[in-house]
């Protein structure tokens, strides 16, 4: 059989995605290059550079682990939302979700004396629970994903503000309140250093979102699924079922991630969560992840969530004021997007020429 | 030797409609295959049925390799070795060439991905098909030709015997088809049965064997690839016989009611004068970049001229915006249907009504429901637009009816003047011949009408006079009756 160059079929085009440059990089190493990832990664090494040349607080021990430890409730809720956002859907229930998830966990574990297992695994439940609702409104009746979030965070929230009148629980149990510190050590100044529950948690987060889509059959099925919907169920894909895992799996995050947090605050407040909502989604889009679905990645996600965490704890460290805060986080992502956006015109624009 | 497949007496209804009725389809491994209809002559019906997506009402059978399915579903159906490639592709955008090859690997019993099974899947059936694709590139930025080839290579690595290709020349360039032609002769080769679904006479018909024609869900005969011309096929998709002869009518005496005189537009197009008559269709042809187009756009109130004057009705007009070209009465249905302000998703009476809505009566500003359902079935009788629903998107008419729409939404203004650029790109024979006998209509209704192609038949048969036009000058005139086709060719080439 003879052969067909594909540059026959591409009308004298040049052969896709295997461009040559001056330097000899792998083509993975090429691609990366020109990944939203690779500008993002940049961008936080040459801000942390100021950042340490600036400040004396920034580059030490005791800030970085600070960082980590204040930015594992948002960067938890980054995982499960890029899981969401991958599969070309929207959820923006997820911070009512863990509230609820927060009241319920603790109420019951004190009153029943749970250990730390029982306590993500009620956690864990009632977000899967709430999950379930949106993925079942979402797909049976074919109702925007927006849509059903922003119904069900009021929903989930009215409940749970009614039911407990707003009040705190703030008696929480000393294992809980002491939480896990493993491999401590103590600094030069005598400061005790662990990897603590945040540290933790948010690493196995990333871990398992990771692995989730990067390595099952069912992650890639995700990803199919959100660049092209009518294909995946014209080639049989069980969309229920993909809808179930994604939004029960955010849901499951955001249970534990609300223990995580409650650990942190030691206490229970029903009020604190809600609104934190649009400050995930910002790390997630601002990781390169698409409000259209199907593209986006773990690593990406990681990076857009540094990002924000070392530009907040950046402006503090330098003393400006936090009301310029919000101003720096918008004007950050409104650059961040428009650079990805305008880089992909250009790519395709040479591309059209050739 | 024994048939890939045969169906029998298949027949389906959707409500009381007929979608198919006793249809037989018989393919032979390594045959080339066509099968063309118009819209709605029930090819997709067919495909479905194939692919195990709608069940054939009892009485028809499908055998397929000598064993007969009497429910073939769709995972039957794919085991069988049937894969049909929709126009759109069906690929994921967003995935590599590999992944998308071998997707099928994902809705498999395992849990976790074997990235170096699905590699090789893809090169083998890459390999199969002798196409040299990075298996790494993403499908979003691959060209339409090469998507095409992943979408084929797919088809491969789910081991297909027949696949079925739904218009797969639509959007390919003279060179990619080319290159698609030499690829299925290979397919052919290997024994794969390739069937082509078309509305239209394609280039690929030229290795088909055999062409199976079916009109109004019925199959009007089996041919001989060999033996089909453009008329033929037209005639037997349609019940049809096109062909039309040059137009005689004597317009002097037919108001004046548009002349331009010494218009030009520095750069683009140059003294022009012309006169269009009441009920007279006049002809504007040229070579891309003639200028022709921006003439159009002038007169349209799009493009301001730099000197010269427009006349509509013996009025001077001094058109700076096309709110004043439509309030003067001009209409102007631009080349491209999808992209002249029909709004595919909304109602077929919304897209109508749109440039009439605050001339409909009305009381506060609110239209009356009534009143706009008898104005849009007006319209829709008035063009012979075949539309089960005033109130179904535009999105479910056919090319043609939706051409009908955009004439409709023009006519509803009233226009005195009607500008058509190239109003037949694209659209089959049929819906080709409907759309001229709308201007025809239009004409005879006392409708000014500047029909602008590059189609010189079409200007040739269609047209009172033709206006030739060349580097932004009018060169030449030709009154078609009494003339040739060649002597118009001639003039355009001059």
């Amino acid at each position: 059989m003879p052969r067909h160059d594909d540059r026959s079929l591409a009308g004298g085009g040049t052969r896709v995605g295997r461009a040559t440059s001056r330097w000899t990089l792998s083509p993975a190493l090429l691609r990366f290059r020109r990944s939203h990832e690779f500008w993002l990664l940049a961008v936080i090494l040459v801000l942390s550079l100021a950042l340490s040349l600036a400040t004396d607080s920034f580059l030490t021990l005791q800030n970085l682990f600070d960082l980590l430890t204040s930015n594992a409730f948002v960067g938890i809720l980054a995982s499960g939302l890029l899981v969401v956002l991958i599969a070309g859907g929207i959820d923006i229930s997820f911070t009512a979700t863990a509230s609820v998830a927060q009241y319920v966990a603790l109420t019951i574990g004190i009153r029943q004396g749970f250990g730390w297992f029982a306590l993500f695994a009620v956690a864990g439940s009632v977000g899967v629970l709430c999950g379930l609702i949106n993925a079942i409104f979402i797909t049976k009746l074919r109702i925007s994903s927006i849509i059903v979030s922003i119904a069900t965070l009021n929903i989930f929230y009215g409940l749970l503000i009614v039911s407990t009148g707003g009040k705190y629980i703030t008696s929480l149990p000393k294992f809980f309140r002491d939480g896990i510190a493993w491999f401590e050590h103590d600094d030069a100044n005598g400061m005790p250093y662990a990897l603590n529950l945040q540290i933790l948690v948010l690493v196995l987060a990333f871990i398992a979102a990771w692995l989730l889509l990067n390595r099952t059959n069912v992650g890639r099925q995700i990803y199919a699924m959100g660049g092209n919907k009518d294909a995946a169920q014209r080639l049989g894909f069980h969309v229920l079922r993909l809808n179930i895992l994604v939004y029960g799996y955010l849901g499951f995050v955001a249970g534990i991630a609300s223990l995580v947090q409650a650990q942190l605050a030691q206490s229970v407040t029903p009020t604190v969560l809600v609104g934190k909502e649009l400050d995930v989604l910002a790390a997630v889009v601002l990781g390169g992840a698409s409000l259209t679905g199907g593209v986006g990645s773990v690593f990406g996600a990681i990076l857009g969530v540094t990002l924000l965490a070392i530009l907040q704890n950046g402006l503090v460290l330098l003393g400006i004021s936090s009301y310029w805060n919000q101003w720096f986080v918008g004007l950050t992502i409104l650059c961040a997007v428009s650079i990805t956006a305008w880089s992909e015109r250009r790519r395709r624009a040479a591309k059209a020429i050739n | 030797m024994a048939n890939l497949l045969d169906v029998h007496a298949i027949s389906k209804h959707f409500g009381g409609v007929v979608a198919l009725r006793d249809v037989d389809l018989s393919l032979r491994a390594g045959e080339v295959h066509c099968l063309v209809g118009e819209n709605g002559s029930g090819k997709s019906t067919l495909i479905k049925i194939l692919s195990g997506v709608l069940h054939p009402e009892p009485g028809g059978r499908i055998v397929i390799e000598g064993r007969e399915y009497p429910h073939l579903n769709p995972v039957q159906s794919t085991a069988c070795g049937i894969q049909v490639i929709y126009q759109d592709l069906s690929l994921f955008p967003n995935l590599t060439v590999a992944e998308n090859i071998a997707v099928a690997g994902h809705l498999g019993a395992a849990r976790l991905v074997n990235w170096r099974t699905l590699r090789m899947t893809a090169d083998a059936a890459m390999a199969r098909i002798g196409a040299s694709l990075d298996p790494d590139a993403r499908v979003e930025d691959l060209s339409i030709a090469n998507r095409q080839l992943v979408a084929i290579c797919r088809a491969m690595a789910a081991d297909a015997k027949l696949v079925i290709m739904d218009e797969p020349t639509a959007s390919l360039t003279r060179h990619e088809v080319d290159a698609l032609v030499r690829l299925v002769a290979d397919l052919k080769r290997a024994g794969i049965c390739i069937v082509f679904v078309s509305h239209r006479l394609d280039e690929v018909m030229e290795i088909a064997e055999r062409v199976t024609v079916l009109r109004d869900g019925a199959k009007v005969g089996e041919f001989p690839a060999r033996e089909m011309d453009d008329k033929k096929l037209a005639m037997l998709m349609t019940g049809k016989a096109f062909a039309y002869r040059t137009r005689e009518t004597d317009l002097a005496k037919s108001k004046m009611v548009l002349s331009v005189s010494h218009l030009t537009r520095a750069g683009q197009y140059e003294d022009i004068s012309l006169d269009i008559r009441a009920g007279e269709i006049v002809g504007l042809t040229g070579l891309l970049g003639s200028g022709r187009t921006e003439l159009a756009l002038s007169l349209f109130g799009m493009n301001r001229p730099t000197s010269g004057e427009i006349r509509l009705d013996g009025k001077p007009l001094a058109l700076k915006t096309n709110a004043q070209a439509i309030e003067g009465g001009i209409a102007y249905v631009s080349e491209d249907r999808l992209n002249l302000g029909l709004v595919l998703e909304q109602p077929i009476s919304s897209n109508i009504l749109v440039t009439v809505l605050d001339k409909l009566p009305s009381r506060l500003g609110l239209v009356a429901e009534e009143t706009r359902r008898r104005t849009a079935r007006k319209w829709i009788e008035d063009l012979a637009i075949k539309a089960p629903n005033p109130d179904n998107a535009v999105r479910t008419l056919s090319g043609g009816n939706q051409q009908r729409v955009v004439l409709a939404k023009w006519m509803a203004t009233q226009p005195r003047l009607l500008i058509l650029d190239s109003p037949t790109v694209g659209v089959d024979i049929a819906a080709k011949d409907g759309i001229y006998e709308v201007v025809r209509e239009l004409a005879s209704k006392g409708v000014a009408i500047l029909l602008i192609s590059d189609e010189i038949p079409e200007v040739f048969y269609h047209a009172h006079r033709v206006l030739v036009m060349r580097r932004g000058r009018l060169t030449g005139e030709c009154v078609p009756h009494g003339s040739s086709e060649e002597e118009l060719q001639a003039m355009v080439d001059a």
